[in-house]
């Protein structure tokens, strides 16, 4: 008999959306469709404030990462006024967006992919969670739980909250560091440094016993785009726009954020409230690309600190070209997590950090802005258009999960043809189809910059559209 | 009978069941205050004249059924008030809900964030949430001045500021146009802020508003601190030096 199936509401991600997988008469997946299904409408309400108001606005999208939409949008602000932000102001705001990523990537990695990756895909749900991994391993419970409080640490000593701090501001930021913070965030590296490398030489060997994931998770030739560094680094706040393809062969290079329009396309597919990027020179569907930590190591040329380094040589050694699996997705998270520290630590010593000069000031002196910057799921942009007096007429962002739309969709009908045989649906073959989706550690609420109910449903459906079996969870 | 011929006397009265000595020219509100009472306000300001616009210090006075606004009655002789009761709660309560549901009032991305008498008001009130429907009305912002902005949404029409204008500057470049909750409040008879010819961009209606209604331009959100002008305290020195 043929069959619908759906997981509504798709656990352990940020945000709200569904997967319905659809089968055909003898059982086996025919297609399969990833939905979000919320939608907010910040580029609509944003209009008539003033653009000084947009980075705390904006931010709001999302408290998970509030920290990266505050660094796109008073990049893009900074561009209206047209101002050079001053120096220490711009590493202050490096070193609060790699808190942002530290803490963003620990949440994804341990707080909602390690019951699957510690117990197996095909463990208990109802132990599939954190504390799950806190009977089953404590230290990786412990040190992932303390890397994502340095992280939120971060964030809360420079900007004075973790969550929606005010600091960042058109034109720099709102108040100079002082000593006091920057040795407080000092003092925690080295124990940062140790709990990173120990959850990496867990981590590592256990990649083996998922083979079968790494073959079926979003494995498939697309593009990789990300931002990069003058010298080619890796980069999570400034510098250009490049893009490789699946062999790591560099396709576009040294692309400016605010011409995205001539190389970014976003496409609206009717299943989903969640618009398609897609690199416009090949066109929708075959512009297919990735962003996120895999992207930016897939086409960075080398990284830029030490122990990141080092661990980023064997990253790339996985597989001829550049890793193509999604499943890896995990892996280049855990180096990005080492890099922010390392990176950290070089920003804060830094002898003129401590400079009063943070902020520029001016008024509205160009009437269009881009702000790019990497927040820890991908490129993210905010495009800004006010009118004389500096209120805002128009707003168009483009969230890094939408720029992963198209390999998420492609990745859940990859992974369910690999483990839905027979019509059988078992409870491990779905939650496959559901950590696919989890290695993008999409964040939806952002992506659509919406408003939701619950996390997410699959459905399956028979050939006639007739829904045959609805998976929820609550 | 002009001022002049107002004879000022010492009367006794009770407010809150306590005895308590005063100017016959004060108001009940200024009474309160001076002896440490609560009683909430947002358009009383010392130094203004008072219009009684906002209804927050509504008081009851002893053989009235009706509630007064204590910032217009003046103290009387054996006058009884009361400042705090369950009645008095809710009116109060509802007032300030009322105020949040009639314009567009988002705290959390509000340049005046954490230095809005509006928001500590309604913490200090115990509003935790609106009862009534918010009617999200579509307002307009004016940015047209080269350093404030006056944002009709988080506008309470308390007018402090129209009389701090024209009271204190004497420019008197506001006032407050149409009726109920179409009232809005209008620079130089309805144009544009930047175009006022009345406006001498003394900054003193941006610093007295309660509210983020008027602010300094290119704040981001919680960076508009109000320095409040002591007016009275100016109108005792110059009136002193013999100004």
């Amino acid at each position: 008999m043929t069959k619908q199936i759906m997981i509504d509401p798709v656990t352990r991600i940020e945000g709200h959306a569904k997967i319905t997988i659809q089968l055909d008469d003898a059982g086996e997946v025919t297609d399969a469709h990833f939905h979000v299904t919320q939608v907010r409408g910040f580029e609509k309400f944003s209009e008539g404030r003033p653009f000084q108001e947009m980075p705390a606005l904006m931010a709001r999208i999302c408290g998970i990462c509030p920290v990266s939409h505050l660094v796109a949008s008073a990049k893009a602000c900074d561009t209206l006024m047209a101002v050079e932000v001053p120096e220490v102001a711009a590493n202050l705001r490096r070193v609060i967006n790699l808190g942002q990523i530290v803490q963003s990537h620990a949440l994804s990695f341990f707080h909602l992919s390690s019951p699957d990756l510690l117990l197996g895909m095909d463990a208990d749900p109802a132990k599939r969670h954190i504390f799950g991994v806190a009977a089953e391993n404590m230290q990786v419970a412990q040190d992932g739980i303390w890397l994502r409080k340095f992280g939120q640490q971060v964030i809360e000593r420079l900007g004075g909250k973790r969550v929606h701090p005010g600091w960042i501001v058109a034109g720099g930021l709102a108040e100079p560091l002082k000593a006091e913070q920057r040795d407080a965030i000092l003092a925690d590296i080295p124990e940062a440094i140790q709990r990173l490398q120990r959850t990496l030489g867990w981590f590592k060997p256990i990649q083996e016993n998922f083979r079968e994931e790494i073959r079926a998770f979003a494995n498939f030739p697309t593009l990789f785009m990300g931002l990069i560094s003058k010298d080619g680094g890796l980069e999570h706040y400034d510098g250009k726009v490049r893009i490789v393809d699946a062999a790591g062969k560099v396709i576009g290079d040294n692309l400016e954020p605010a011409d995205y329009a001539n190389y970014i396309g976003e496409k609206v597919e009717n299943y989903s409230y969640l618009k398609s990027a897609y690199y416009k020179p090949m066109g929708y569907p075959a512009g297919i690309y990735r962003v996120g930590p895999l992207a930016r190591l897939n086409l960075i040329d080398h990284v830029g600190t030490p122990l990141a380094e080092r661990e980023w040589v064997e990253f790339r050694e996985l597989q001829r070209g550049v890793p193509l699996s999604s499943f890896y997705y995990h892996y280049a998270r855990l180096i990005e997590i080492l890099f922010g520290i390392e990176k950290i630590q070089q920003l804060l010593e830094t002898p003129d950090i401590l400079s009063k000069r943070v902020r520029a000031f001016a008024g509205p002196n160009r009437s269009e802005g881009v702000g790019m910057s990497e927040a820890p799921r991908g490129t993210l942009l905010h495009h800004y258009k006010i009118d004389e007096s500096g209120l805002m007429t128009w707003s168009n962002l483009i969230i890094a999960t939408a720029n992963n739309n198209m390999a998420m969709d492609r990745g859940v009908l990859q992974t369910a043809k690999q483990f839905i045989h027979d019509g059988k649906v078992t409870d491990g073959a779905l939650n496959r189809v559901e950590a696919v989706i989890r290695t993008f550690d999409p964040c939806l609420s952002c992506s659509t910059h919406a408003a939701g109910q619950m996390p997410m449903v699959v459905d399956v459906v028979g050939p006639d559209g007739k829904l045959i079996e609805r998976t929820t969870r609550n | 009978m002009s001022p002049t011929m107002t004879e000022t006397t010492v009367v006794t009265l009770k407010i809150d069941d306590r005895e308590i000595s005063a100017r016959s020219d004060q108001t009940v509100l200024e009474v309160a205050w001076e002896n440490g009472l609560f009683v909430p306000a947002l358009c009383h300001y010392e130094g203004l004249g008072d219009v009684g616009a906002c209804r927050l210090c509504l008081v009851e006075i002893k053989g009235s059924p009706k509630l007064t606004p204590a910032c217009v009655v003046k103290v009387t002789q054996d006058m009884e008030v009361v400042t705090q009761s369950e009645r008095l709660a809710k009116y109060r309560r509802s007032i300030i809900e009322l105020l949040f549901a009639e314009r567009n009032h988002i705290c959390s991305v509000c340049v005046s964030n954490g230095n809005c008498e509006l928001q500590t008001l309604a913490q200090k009130l115990g509003v935790d949430h609106i009862r009534y429907p918010y009617l999200y009305p579509k307002v307009s912002v004016d940015a047209s001045h080269s350093r404030f902005t006056l944002d009709h949404n988080r506008c309470i029409l308390c007018a402090r500021c129209v009389r701090a204008c024209d009271e204190v500057e004497g420019a008197h470049v506001w006032d407050l146009f149409g009726r109920g909750v179409d009232t809005r409040l209008i620079s130089d008879l309805g144009t544009p802020w930047g175009e006022s010819e009345t406006c001498t961009t003394c900054g003193k209606c941006v610093h007295i508003c309660p509210t983020g209604a008027l602010v300094e331009k290119g704040k981001s959100v919680a960076e508009m601190v109000h320095a409040r002008p002591r007016f009275a305290a100016m109108a005792r020195v110059r009136s002193s030096s013999g100004r």
